[in-house]
């Protein structure tokens, strides 16, 4: 292949200069929010002279550069870290630029940044003191400097937009910036007071966004290096199995083909980070690599994995629903007696299948072991994790290893493993160059890290006012992450005055992962429609017995209060028509969500609109927190409506967007946004809770339109006709 | 085969096998990434590139079969991020993750084109095929129609 007038806009190399990150930041001052994509270069002009601490340097015209620790995937990280520091520092916003941290630095510098993990809702949530430390240390020793040369006291300093004042004098934060470095406090001060801020709170517009309309922003897949060569790769297709045999010599003479390999599994269970067994192929382009590994002759030791499929894991699951279980929790009392004796039982059972978080990237790595130092990218969640499992694989120390940030293109949760950056560090130390691996939506698909199935059933009885008074809950799990199935079940809000819940586990063999709002995206669905079942059989207004049955949980009364006084709530718009209601606490956030919906006799549903109400104590930046309230409706509206990975003799095969639905446009339904939050000191997160209420929402409004219950998933697979 | 393929008005001289994909010529032999590989299949719409002016899925034609017609790629949109759709999709800060967007501005700009003022429907009916997991797609609607103002 010849290459002619090929000009790079963004040509990554593997120098980085110690102590900086790859630059990301603004870059038009004066005008808010620009960031510029990936490139290589540490951030110019700026050295260890003028860095305060790890977190951020301050050049002499004030330009402050933040290090985020955190991956950016979409949810608004980098945004949230420079408010934050923005927000201590007292620096005009606009001075702001926003790099990616270095994780060698964090590893090799006792663990700088606390923590570079990036999930669960956590940044804002549970990251922002020492975060915002690291901004309010940087503004006191900024004061500290200048008090020294001016000879004053530090408490006659002032900081405010950038600017140190006492007195007469006056400058600008450049100036002190490398006399502060130096600096040491008796004491370090104390993070600013809830609610005494400045910028937290205000609707600030993702600084990443502008990198991400021109095609500059770089991912995984975008890297490119010297003398790099790209791998196809391909596990066993039923998880658990292993690699027999192939034939390399059926596709070696094929053009650009450079090498065949075997990946070695080395622990008998698959864990988190371990390399599965499979092969790969290198040539000089991914798409010479892929044609090649399709064609290539391969056989597998499924191990026995090949005897689950989801239809038999279901009828198991339903014999079990039926059985009383080992595992169980006496949340209040003992509910069996009094459900023994009645004779009106509600009861309601519910399913989910198996789904998977599909990222628009598919997983991408770039590995380069050389033998000092081993450079990668990759799709991760967790810089510092990566870092540490390819130093194992290489067999280096872990100083030698340097994990460059870049934007990944969808997290989820699947970024919290690191297959991809396993195998192309196992690939780079085989064939001596660095390697790209890029899995093919197929593999990613059968590969992916599912969000389990479950089961459940309830079963309720009521008193003379209707409401419960005893209630039992069992759920049916798979085996590797069975704690996902009591989440939003077990602890569920309501004041049943006796509560048991109990759980089973059915065998299965894919390896299972967060999926956003891991196990209370699916069992909001089960619970808060049997929540439906119990008010209506005892003649309550659904979201007025939620209110009821949350009294003295002042949180969720602010949310439901809320839902009452915005939604219209009625369950009576007459037939083809439907209001239905769900709430859930997810991730310290609870969202209230209510569905209208219509439905035509033939079945055919319309979502006219989505309602959320959110409790989430302190809104960090409504902007963001509206964003991600709107896509995790999209994300779980598209499991519920369309979703459903199939499992057959122990493979997924429903592999592409072409059998694995999710929600396109004219499917998204318009969503309202009202936040109503109470007023303790605690910030909820925003990542994830806004999908979980929505399909049961909708799922509600669908029985009032049609009389239906719609008890599993995809709900567009079920029949929704009415007359 | 050898043929001259032209992307954003550069010749750029190919050897590659003749069901050599569209997309892949542009990201590792042209070497520009804007343009994403999202499902190989053309149902997603991540690939999605300009020939002639018309939204084509590059993952599902072959570059040889474009060879003397005009390929534009988010790179060769506007020369500084400037076309209404992209400043729109500022405005409304529409990309998370980002890594659909090349696609999803591309179909945007060729809907534009054809129709200046699309309805809710239209834009609906054009941007279908381009799949957003993120669920950007209520600040796509209302940045195509902020753009069609433009």
């Amino acid at each position: 292949m010849t290459k002619i007038e090929v000009s790079r806009r963004t040509f990554i190399r593997t120098a980085v200069a110690a102590g900086g990150g790859l630059m990301l930041g603004f870059q038009v001052p004066g005008l808010a929010a620009y960031a510029q994509s990936v490139t290589p270069e540490p951030w110019n002009g700026l050295d260890h002279g003028n860095e305060i601490n790890a977190w951020l340097t301050i050049d002499p015209e004030g330009i402050v550069t933040v290090r985020c620790p955190h991956t950016e995937m979409g949810q608004g990280g980098m945004t949230s870290v420079g408010m934050m520091i923005a927000e201590e520092l007292n620096t005009p916003w606009e001075n702001i630029r926003v790099v990616m941290a270095d994780a060698n630095r964090h590893v090799t510098e006792g663990e700088v940044y606390v923590n570079m993990s990036t999930g669960g809702s956590n940044l804002v949530r549970n990251r922002h003191p020492h975060i915002m430390q690291a901004g309010a240390s940087a503004r006191e020793r900024l004061k500290q400097a200048a008090a020294e040369a001016w000879g004053v006291d530090r408490s006659e300093v002032t900081a405010e937009q950038g600017t140190l004042t006492a007195g007469n004098n006056s400058a600008g934060y450049g100036e002190f910036a490398t006399a502060a470095a130096g600096v040491s406090l008796d004491e370090e001060p104390a993070i600013k007071a809830y609610g005494d801020w400045w910028l937290v709170g205000t609707e600030i517009p993702r600084v990443d966004v502008p990198v991400k309309t021109d095609g500059s922003a770089v991912y995984p897949i975008d890297v490119t290096v010297p003398d790099m060569v790209y791998a196809a790769v391909r596990a066993c297709p039923v998880p658990g199995g292993r690699l027999v045999s192939f034939d390399a010599d059926a596709v070696r003479d094929r053009p650009g083909i450079i090498d065949v390999i075997e990946f070695t599994q080395t622990a008998d269970e698959l864990a988190n980070a371990d390399l599965r067994s499979g092969v790969a192929v290198i040539a000089d382009t991914w798409y010479r690599a892929k044609t090649a590994l399709d064609l290539m002759p391969i056989e597998w030791d499924f191990q026995g994995n090949d005897q689950y499929s989801y239809s038999g894991m279901d009828a198991e699951a339903r014999e079990l629903l039926m059985q009383e279980a080992q595992h169980a929790e006496e949340v209040r009392g003992d509910p069996r007696p009094m459900i023994a004796d009645s004779d009106s039982v509600v009861a309601g059972d519910y399913a989910r299948p198996y789904e998977c978080t599909a990222p628009m990237s598919p997983p991408a790595a770039v590995v380069d072991v050389k033998p000092d130092r081993v450079d990668v990218w990759s799709f991760t969640q967790n810089v510092a994790g990566t870092l540490l499992l390819v130093a194992e694989q290489v067999g280096v120390d872990p100083a030698q290893v340097f994990v460059h940030g870049t934007y990944i293109g969808g997290g989820f949760g699947y970024g919290n493993h690191h297959d991809a950056a396993r195998q192309a560090a196992e690939a780079s130390k085989q064939v001596g160059r660095p390697v790209k691996v890029i899995w093919s939506r197929e593999e990613d698909q059968r590969q992916t890290r599912t969000r389990p199935p479950i089961w459940a059933r309830f079963e309720a009885v009521l008193g003379d006012d209707g409401l419960p008074t005893a209630a039992l809950a069992r759920t049916v799990a798979e085996p590797k992450n069975p704690d996902y199935a009591d989440r939003a079940i077990a602890n569920m809000p309501y004041n049943i005055p006796s509560y048991r819940y109990e759980r089973h586990i059915v065998q299965a063999n894919p390896p299972v992962g967060p999926n956003r709002a891991p196990g209370v995206n699916n069992n909001c669905y089960c619970i808060e429609q049997f929540v439906d079942e119990m008010a209506l059989a005892g003649d309550w207004d659904p979201l007025e017995w939620r209110i009821k049955m949350t009294e003295g949980n002042e949180r969720y009364q602010r949310v439901l209060l809320k839902l009452k006084e915005v939604a219209e709530f009625t369950p009576e718009l007459g037939r083809g028509m439907g209001m239905g209601v769900a709430v859930v606490e997810d991730h310290g956030t609870i969202a209230g969500c209510c569905a209208t919906v219509e439905v035509t006799r033939r079945g055919a549903l319309y979502i006219d609109k989505i309602l959320l109400v959110t409790n989430s104590g302190y809104v960090f930046n409504p902007r963001a927190a509206r964003e991600q309230l709107e896509g995790s409706v999209a994300w779980e509206l598209s499991h519920a409506l369309y979703g459903g990975l199939r499992l057959e003799n122990g493979q997924f095969v429903n592999t592409n967007f072409d059998t694995y639905n999710i929600m396109r446009i004219p499917d998204m339904p318009p969503v309202e946004v009202v936040f109503a939050s109470s007023e303790d000191q605690w910030w909820g997160g925003y990542g994830e809770p806004g999908g979980p209420p929505a399909p049961a929402a909708v799922a509600n409004a669908i029985y009032f339109a049609t009389g239906k219950r719609i008890r599993t998933t995809p709900i567009m697979s079920q029949d929704l006709t009415w007359s | 085969m050898s043929f001259t393929l032209n992307v954003n008005g550069t010749d750029f001289e190919v050897d590659v096998e003749p069901e050599t994909p569209l997309l892949w010529v542009i990201r590792d032999s042209v070497g520009l990434t804007g343009t994403k590989y999202g499902c190989g299949i053309a149902k997603c719409g991540a690939c999605t590139v300009h020939v002639d002016g018309q939204p084509v899925k590059s993952c599902n034609v072959t570059a040889a079969s474009v060879a003397g017609r005009e390929v534009t790629t988010i790179e060769g949109l506007s020369p500084d991020n400037s076309h209404p759709v992209q400043v729109a999709w500022k405005e409304h800060t529409v990309p998370q993750c980002g890594y659909c967007q090349s696609g999803q501005i591309m179909s945007a700009a060729a809907l534009l084109a054809r129709t200046p003022q699309p309805s809710d429907q239209e834009i609906d009916a054009a941007m279908a095929d381009n799949l957003c997991r993120c669920g950007t797609y209520l600040a796509i609607r209302k940045a195509i129609h902020s753009a069609s103002q433009a």
